[in-house]
């Protein structure tokens, strides 16, 4: 079995008002140390199978095909033996 | 002439749509379950608002899976007429169909209230009785409406006049106060403020009747 943990992030050229909005919030808890804050998704899959490199390119496709949306997110797979 | 209203689960403006066909505008109309396949006999298709599926994931993200939607795409590929209202252009962009994405609005809030639009395109089915320049009164009610694409495709939008309705203010954050646009062949609409909600006086508005009247009109003369 494999585990997979994807980060989805609004791309480093499209405004996350959401990001903003936390960072101000963290700077007004006196957290003067923030230069920038960005909010994302993650996406926690188990796989019922140990071939990596097939479930690699099917974890590319679900990015591709629904778990990202590629005009506005960036996404990154992290996958793992389950633990 | 026929309109159907596609149902989602979740949708929650498909009743008021399909009251303005019947009961304001008296053309014949019916429900479209997002299952279905098959849409033979309909001239018009509209893609009501609400929270598809929950909005989950992102606004309209599971929706374009429907099996409908497919049929749409085909539809809209023969000359269908096909206009997106508030959810329903968060579907057509996710489906593809209309270029760009919707990102959350800039300050956060759900906004919902009347906003004023500029008729920016009255060359199109839907804007056909409209006169250039024209201000509409229009009600939006999103959380999802900052409207998002990049430099290029943006450029390209406004060079083939594909901007068809702009924000005065700009409510949400939207690129170029854009608030509804169609594709490159025209017959598609996307836009988020409700014209189902502004087609009569007593609502507090009519100036959203006169697309459907403009979508009836451009069918009639297409005959």
């Amino acid at each position: 079995m494999l585990e997979a943990e994807i980060r989805v992030m609004l791309k480093k050229t499209v405004l996350d008002p959401q990001g903003q909005v936390v960072k101000h919030a963290l700077e007004s808890l006196n957290h003067k140390d923030i230069e920038d804050l960005r909010v994302g998704r993650l996406v926690y899959v188990k796989l019922n199978t140990d071939d990596r490199e097939g479930a690699k390119q099917n974890l590319e496709k679900m990015c591709k095909q629904l778990l990202a949306n590629p005009i506005i997110e960036d996404y990154k797979i992290y996958l793992n033996p389950s633990t | 002439m026929k309109f159907g209203v596609v149902v989602f689960p979740g949708s929650n403006c498909d009743r008021d749509c399909y009251y303005v066909i019947k009961d304001i505008l008296r053309k014949p109309v019916s429900y479209i379950w997002h299952k279905e396949t098959d849409l033979n006999g309909f001239d018009c298709v509209i893609l009501p608002g609400g929270f598809s599926h929950g909005d989950y994931l992102r606004a309209g993200a599971i929706a374009r899976f429907s099996p409908v939607m497919n049929t749409i795409a085909d539809f809209a590929d023969k000359g269908g007429v096909v206009i997106g209202i508030c959810n329903g252009f968060q579907i057509l962009l996710e489906a593809g169909l209309l270029p760009g994405a919707m990102l959350r609005n800039k300050g956060l809030h759900f906004i919902c209230r009347y906003e004023y639009i500029k008729v920016e395109n009255s060359d199109t089915p839907f804007t056909g009785i409209y006169k250039m320049g024209q201000i509409l009164r229009m009600p939006i009610a999103h959380n999802d409406g900052n409207y998002y694409l990049d430099d290029e495709g943006v450029a390209d939008l406004e060079k083939n006049k594909q901007v068809v309705f702009r924000y005065l203010s700009n409510p949400n954050g939207s690129v170029n106060n854009i608030a509804g646009i169609v594709n490159k062949k025209g017959n598609i609409l996307g836009m988020m403020p409700h014209p189902e909600r502004s087609s009569e006086t007593a609502l507090g508005s009519k100036d959203g009747l006169y697309i459907f009247e403009s979508m009836v009109k451009w069918l009639e003369n297409k005959r």
